[in-house]
This record gives C-alpha cells, structure tokens and sequence, in this order.
C-alpha cells in the first residue's frame, strides 16, 4: 500500500474477478467507481449512488455488498467479484442460463446485480426456499418489474429444481 | 403461429454477461463529465451566478449559465435551456463540464447563486384558486389553454331520467418513471459528424432535435442507443441533457457525457400527471349506462415537453356503449418539473376512475361487474363513428380473464389458507376480496412510416436493418423471428441492426405500443421479397421452374433429387447480392384500431394494520397475434407490477408550503420490491387483428398497466366494504376510511 501526502494510500491492490490489479485511487473515489471508469467494468452500474437499488451490487470477499457505499480504498487486498467474472468463458453460471430461460429480464439494466445477489444466496443456500429467495432479493430494484420471473430464474438455478426434475435444467 | 414461439430474447447472453453496452457505460479518451445546477427554490428571478470560483478550479473545462449559453429556447419556448426565471425545484440554471464527476461536484457547489424568491404553487389542485400565484408571469391563470371539451347526445337530461346514479371523486397522483438508466447521453464530434450516444426511445427524434438545437443539417448528426435501461414514456422526446452535453462538446472539444443523477431524474425528467376526475354514471334498472359525465383536472407542471398528451378524458368517450357522454378537461400548470406521458398516459388515470365508478354502480344495482359490463359493449369507436378493427375483443378479454381467475366460481384461490385457524382475531381482521377492471386504449397500432432491410450475407447469415430502437421490450428478438419466420431460416443465422440513425432507415419513436405492429409488417414484408428472390436464385442456379424448389431452411431441393446448399447459391448469384425492402402498413381508414384487456384481481386486507397484500393478478390484454409468448408474460407482469405501485405505493410528496419534493430518490419513492410482488398470470388473447396489418399484431406494451389499480381498490372495497377513492391506497388511507366508516 503507498501513501500518498495526505497519508491515505493512493494505490490499493485489489483482486477483481481473478485478476490482481493495482489501481490508483483518491480518498473519496467509492468502488463503483473504480470498477466502472477504472477498470472499465460496466456491467456495475449506478443509478441511485445511495444504496437504494441494488444495481451496483458485487461480491466483495464473498459477501454482496452496494459498491456505490464502500470506499475503494476500504478494498486493500479484496477479493471483488462482478458480473464480468461470472462465465467461464462462454460457459455461463447456471444463474446466468436460468435468467435467460425464465426471462427474468427485460431492459437488463439491473440484471447483472440481480443475479450476483441471486449467487450468492444459492452459494449459502443451494436450496434456498422462496421465503429465502424474495428476503435476499428485496434489495435489487426492478423497475420493469420482471419479480415473478426473477424467481423462476432463482428456483430454476437452486438445487431446489434437481430436486423435482432430476436435473437442473438451468445448467 | 410462429414456430419461434417462447424463446429466449437474442441479447439475453449480453445482458446477463454485463456486456449489453447502455449510453451511461460509453467511455471514450479524453472524455469529460458533466453535472447540472440546479434551483433550490420552486420559482425565482437568478439576478446573477458567479462562476468565477468554479473557473478557477483545476480540471473545469466550462461552466455556462443563461448569460454564457445565450438564447437557447426550450420546452416550446415557454423556458431556455438554461434558466434565469426558475418555475420549478430542479430547473436547470448551469452547467458545468470538468475532467471527473469529482471535480464536477466540486465546481458545482463553488457556484453561488443570487436569486429572489417569488410566489410558488405546487399543488394543482390548488393551481386554479383566485389567490394562487401564476407560474408563468403574464399569463391569465394557471390553466394551459382552454377546457378540453367533448360531448355527444344529452347528459343532463339522460341523468334526470335514469334508474340510478352514481357520483364521486377520484384522484391520482404524480407518478415518477424512475427508469434504473437515468437520462442522459455522451456527445462528441466525429470529424464533421456529432455522434450521440443517447438512452432514448426515439433516435430519430432526438437526432432533429439536436440538429435543430444546434443549427446542423441532420446530415450531420448521428444518435445511437444500443440498449436502454428503462424509459416507460420518459425518454420519447429530446430533453436538455442530451443537447447540453452536445454543446458542451462542441464548446470544449472534447467528448462530454452528461448522465442525470438520481435526484434530477426524480425532479426533471418526466412523470404522469396527478389527477381529479369527478364522475357522474346514470344506467337503467338493468344496468345499462344512459349517461356518463367526467369533470377532469389534470397537473402538467410548469412546461410542456410535447410528448406528454395525457387524454384522461379517453376511457370515459370510448370504453363503454352510451349515447350520452360529455368530458371537460382543465389542464393547470404549477411549479413543479413538466410532466411527460408514461406507460398509458391518461388511460391509466382515467381508467381508475371509470372502473371505480362502474363498480359503485355494479354494487348499486346488485350486478355482478363482468356482468355488467358485458351489458354496455361496444363495438363502434363512438367518437369516430367507425367499426372496431376487431369489435370482439373486449368481450373475448373479459371472458379469458374471468375464466382464467375463476371469478364465476367464487375467484378465492385458497380460501383462508393465510390465516391460521385456531387463531379467531386473525381470520377476523383479515378480509379476503376480488376485483374486476376492464380497459380499452389508443395505442397499440402502427405509426408509419417505418422502413427495413433484410439482407442475406455469402456465408449465409442475414442481417436485418431497422430505424427503430430496442427499449427494453424485445424488439430485436421479436423482429428477428419475423424474418426467420418469412425467410424460413433458423433464428440463430439471424442478426437485428437498429438503435443507430446512421442505419439510414426511418423508424418512429417507440411508444403508443407502437413499435411491433409498425416495424413486425415492414420486416415481414422485406423477408418475404428476399425469400422470393432467394428462390428464384436457387431456380436458377438448379436450372429449374421455382414452383419446383423445395427449401428446408439450409438446402433447395428438386423433385429429381438434385440439391443445392444456400451459401453455393449465394455464391454462384456473385457479384448479386439478395436484399428485400420492406415498409410498415398503415390500418385501413374504414375501421378505428383500438386495443383492449381485463383484470381480475385477488386481496386480502387487514383491517387492524392497514396491510392490503395483492394475492394474485390475472391480465388478458388484447395485443392481436402473439409473437413470442415469454416475451409478453414479461410484458405482462412487468406491467402489471408497475400497476401494483400506482395501486398501492407510488407517489411524489411534496412540501406545498416550501415547494419542494420530499421523495425525490428511490429511498423514500416506493417503487415495488421482489417483496411487493403477486403471483401475475398472462391470460393470453392472441386474436390476430387482420384488419389492423396484415400480420394482425398490435402492440401490448401499455396494456398489462391499465386496469390493475382499479382491479385492486375494487377488490379492497370487496374485502372491507370501503371505497377509497385516492391513489396511492396507502395503510395510512385505508386505516383514516376503517376509523372514518362504521367498522367494516
């Protein structure tokens, strides 16, 4: 860690979605910008900058947090997971091919927070009930308002649907 | 049917990968951010700005006030694109272009404005009275022009003979879009072209407003929207942003992105106008309407953007058969930003009205309310006097929805299995209802002219090019079956180009559920010339008549058992290249298109706390022929969602004293959480409208939103027996009408 003249370091060292990266950052600049303008990572987006919606959401050290309320410089040796990382190259995430089979979208503006909030209630719950499911997802907004769908995609993703069909058709 | 039927949307892999690219994520080098100032006062007089401190600040590449912008003339000249009479908290006074959003909150807040406060009136329902203060200096009174007037046959003395009547007065609220994607666009010079990278839903429009703005032949502009994160009538017209990051990158020379923030979207940007409909209803002792009567007042804010057409007066002309109809409608300005149409504008408002009322008058008579409404049908658009395009369609939606719901067998999807038995206060308090509103609105129908390509490539893909945009709702999946449907080629050999006015293909702007009826047709009609023109290629090169070609999709086949793929015929068509032309139809002038829907819906109200939990929704809209059957259920639930917030929890607060609105975020503007969801079933019409175009699709966009909010005030007041007749239905509402009314 470097520390700039006002002693806050003026680089951190972050490990973002496999990668680690040392990026330059002032004592105010907040995650979700880092990964967006920085990084380049636009999948994150920002459209409330107040932690209501949910659409800047990443992993940071496993846990879901609003990257529009963490300081970067908070980050110092993270591990940050965003929706870029999710795919294994073209193999997409069993959450990624239940969204796209339940059509739990439509503009997709809040699509990649949806479903790193989805993952990571399936990561702690593989057979997370829909009481689970709609209490973890309370805090992504969908103004289009696919809810419905985006539990089908939940359930559909959850070993929960292994369970009834023998195999999960999402994977 | 199209054999496309449920699949997935063509850029669903982008956008859950996060690589589907939105005007907010264009970065370019050398790219400056850009932020508004913004009045903190409902109206005053800026006598001056002082831009000096913000100048002086390292990385500030320009700051402009009305004095530095010069004149700029907008929202119909009633205002300038920078302001020094302020109307409304949040109109726009300067704007600044710096090296990072940092830096450009810095420089805002060195801005010191000098401005006078003058006499404000927020509220519209008090926009008219003899003491409120004018928003605009000079004018008359409040009111925008004269009362919008319509009246057939005599309501009055139809009144005066009716059986029954009802009476009442209903209001909704100012209901803000919040598309997650705020308004906004990065703007920069390509050579001698400005390029736009804009979150619209009308590339065409917008790219003639910056050309005029700016003083530029359209030649010189290109708007561009790859995908759009939500926009539900917000983003159908050119707002201030996207002209000021285009001057602004014209004055710095560097690309400009200007992205509202939350607050400013909340405050600037649009939103559906507040309400007061009085209605009068008179029907026969059978319950057939003799007279309808609707006074409205409708809230426009201090300017009119042009696409705000908000026709609450509609649902009253044209819903229902009656001979007697007469609407006045006042429309009043007040200190608050402009309104702009959403998602049905003025259907969704009027409609709640009008199915209340209906509903009062179903209960006045002792008349189950689909019965009643099947009595007072129509098939005439009363106020053209023509013929339906399809004159059964209401009645098909009532009776799908019905069916669907159950309503013939009592409607309870599980009677009581909420409440636990052994617990007596419980089962008390918690009242279980069902709810029935119908619906008819203008959209829905196509809005020439609108153009396509279809062409096919050598290595046997085909590209489709369009002017129209994608705002969320799957038109580059819809289209894309269209043309493999045409052409009878598999979807995946299928790319859709649109979102880019340098396509050079007119298409209008997506809104009116316009977009499938107008863009599907000229597609479909474009696959269909390069499909006729593939077979005679294939003719050809096989040395046969064409009747005698057999095409799977991949290969041309002759009865004599000789075969040809389709890229050896591509090939051997060299240097020829088959491209069809398409352009969308216009419905015949002899019929009026219109389109339809009905809503059934399930609560259970808890008279002790408030809480009104929507058990499920049941939607049959009319949208002609399906396309793609999970596409609309997304529609339908979408919209139906959007329906529960307007019911129940969506309204702007303002402070009318100071002027100034209290919920301007998505903290305290309650749009609905997974939480406030239902179970939502897509009762699904699919009655093709031959007459509307020849693939007899409308569009289904709006529809799902119309009649939800009086499908759930009607089955509240059938759970509890209360009537509220004011938008959002709140706990806090509920609770004043059970303390206000005998115990329920």
């Amino acid at each position: 860690m470097n520390a700039s003249c006002n002693g806050y370091p003026d680089h951190v060292l972050v490990d973002v979605n496999g990668r680690v990266r040392e990026v330059e950052v002032s004592d105010t600049d907040m995650l979700v910008d880092t990964l967006r303008e920085r990084l380049g990572l636009t999948g994150v987006k920002q459209p409330c900058a107040m932690g209501n919606c949910g659409a800047c959401t990443v992993r940071l050290d496993g846990a879901t947090v609003y990257s529009c309320l963490v300081l970067t410089i908070e980050c110092e040796r993270a591990t940050i997971a965003t929706i870029e990382g999710l795919a294994d190259g073209d193999h997409l995430d069993p959450v990624q091919s239940a969204f796209i089979a339940a059509d739990a979208l439509q503009c997709g503006f809040c699509t990649p927070g949806q479903i790193l909030s989805v993952r990571a209630i399936l990561d702690e719950t593989p057979d997370a009930t829909d009481e689970q499911l709609i209490h973890g997802l309370t805090g992504n907004l969908c103004r289009c308002g696919a809810y419905q769908h985006i539990l089908d995609a939940a359930r559909l993703a959850s070993t929960r649907s292994l369970d009834e069909d023998g195999a999960n058709d999402a994977a | 049917m199209l054999r496309e039927a449920g699949r997935p949307r063509v850029d669903a892999v982008a956008k859950v990968t996060g690589r589907a690219r939105y005007a907010a994520d264009v970065h370019v080098a050398g790219q400056l951010e850009a932020g508004l100032l913004r009045s903190r006062r409902p109206h005053a007089t800026v006598r001056s700005i002082d831009v000096a401190a913000a100048r002086r600040l390292p990385g500030v590449h320009a700051v402009l006030t009305a004095a530095e912008l010069g004149e700029m003339s907008w929202y119909d000249g009633q205002s300038s694109m920078l302001t020094d009479v302020a109307r409304f908290t949040g109109d726009e006074l300067a704007v600044v272009a710096a090296e990072s959003h940092a830096i450009v909150d810095e420089a805002l807040a060195l801005l010191h404005v000098d401005d006078e406060p003058l006499g404000h009136v927020t509220d519209p329902f008090a926009a008219l009275d003899p003491d409120a203060p004018l928003v605009h200096d000079g004018e008359q009174s409040n009111q925008l022009g004269d009362t919008d007037r319509y009246q057939r046959g005599d309501v009055d003395a139809a009144l005066a003979v009716a059986d029954v009547t009802v009476t009442a007065t209903y209001t909704t609220p100012a209901q803000i879009h919040h598309a997650l994607e705020s308004h906004g666009a990065m703007a920069m010079w390509d050579g001698q072209m400005l390029t736009a990278y804009v979150s619209t839903q009308s590339i065409h429009d917008v790219r003639d407003g910056l050309a005029e703005a700016l003083h530029l032949p359209v030649s010189r502009v290109r708007v561009i929207t790859e995908h759009m994160g939500g926009g539900f009538g917000a983003k159908q017209v050119v707002w201030k942003p996207t002209v000021l990051a285009a001057v602004l990158a014209t004055r710095t020379g560097r690309p400009v992105r200007l992205l509202l923030d939350r607050h400013g979207e909340a405050l600037a940007a649009g939103h559906r106008n507040a309400t007061r409909q009085t209605v009068r209803l008179g029907a026969d002792a059978d319950g057939r309407l003799v007279a309808i009567d609707a006074d409205l007042l409708v809230g426009a804010g201090a300017y009119t953007v042009g696409g705000e057409s908000s026709a609450v007066e509609g649902p009253y002309q044209y819903l229902y058969r009656c001979a007697n109809v007469r609407t006045a409608k006042a429309t009043v300005r007040t200190n608050h930003g402009p309104a702009v149409a959403f998602r049905a504008p003025g259907y969704v408002e009027g409609t709640f009205a009008l199915e209340s009322a209906i509903d009062e008058l179903a209960v006045a008579l002792a008349i189950d309310p689909i019965e009643l409404r099947r009595r007072n049908l129509t098939n005439v658009d009363q106020v053209d006097d023509k013929p339906l395009s399809s004159p059964d369609a209401l009645a098909t939606c009532l009776r799908r929805a019905a069916e669907t719901f159950g309503w013939d067998d009592g409607g309870d999807s599980d009677s009581d299995s909420d409440t636990d038995p052994g617990d007596n206060d419980a089962a008390a308090r918690r009242r279980r209802g069902r709810g029935f509103a119908a619906h008819d609105w203008v959209g829905g129908k196509s809005h020439p002219p609108a153009f396509a390509h279809v062409a096919l490539t050598p290595d046997g893909s085909v590209q489709v090019v369009t002017g129209t945009q994608d705002i969320g709702t799957g038109t580059r999946t819809v289209l894309a079956a269209v043309a493999a449907d045409a052409l009878g080629i598999d979807v995946e050999r299928i790319t859709v180009a649109l979102g880019d006015t340098a396509h050079g293909l007119h298409a209008p702007v997506s809104a009116g559920s316009s977009t499938v009826p107008t863009m599907a047709p000229a597609v479909h009609a474009a696959a269909v010339e390069a499909h006729d023109a593939l077979l005679d290629a294939a003719a050809e090169h096989l040395g046969v008549g064409v009747a005698d070609v057999k095409w799977t999709g991949t290969t041309f086949h002759h009865p004599d058992g000789t075969a040809a793929e389709l890229v050896d015929v591509l090939a051997a068509i060299e240097p020829r290249r088959i491209i069809g032309f398409g352009r969308a139809e216009d419905a015949s002038a002899d019929v009026s298109v219109r389109t339809f829907g009905a809503v059934c819906a399930e609560v259970v109200v808890d008279v002790d706390t408030g809480e009104i939990t929507v058990v499920r929704v049941v939607c049959a809209p009319d949208c002609g022929r399906l396309i793609n059957s999970l596409l609309a259920e997304s529609q339908v639930i979408g919209g139906v969602t959007q329906g529960l917030g307007f019911a129940l929890s969506e309204h702007e607060v303002i402070d009318h004293r100071l002027g100034i609105v209290l919920n301007a975020n998505l903290e305290d503007y309650l749009v609905p959480t997974m939480a406030d969801r239902c179970e939502i079933v897509h009762a699904a019409v699919n009655r093709p409208d031959e007459a509307a175009n020849s693939l007899g699709n409308k569009g289904l966009g709006e529809l799902p939103m119309i009649a939800v909010a009086p499908a759930i005030a009607n089955a509240i007041y059938d759970a509890v027996g209360l009537r509220i007749r004011d938008l959002p239905i709140t706990r806090r509402r509920l609770l004043d009408a059970v303390a206000a009314g005998a115990t329920p």
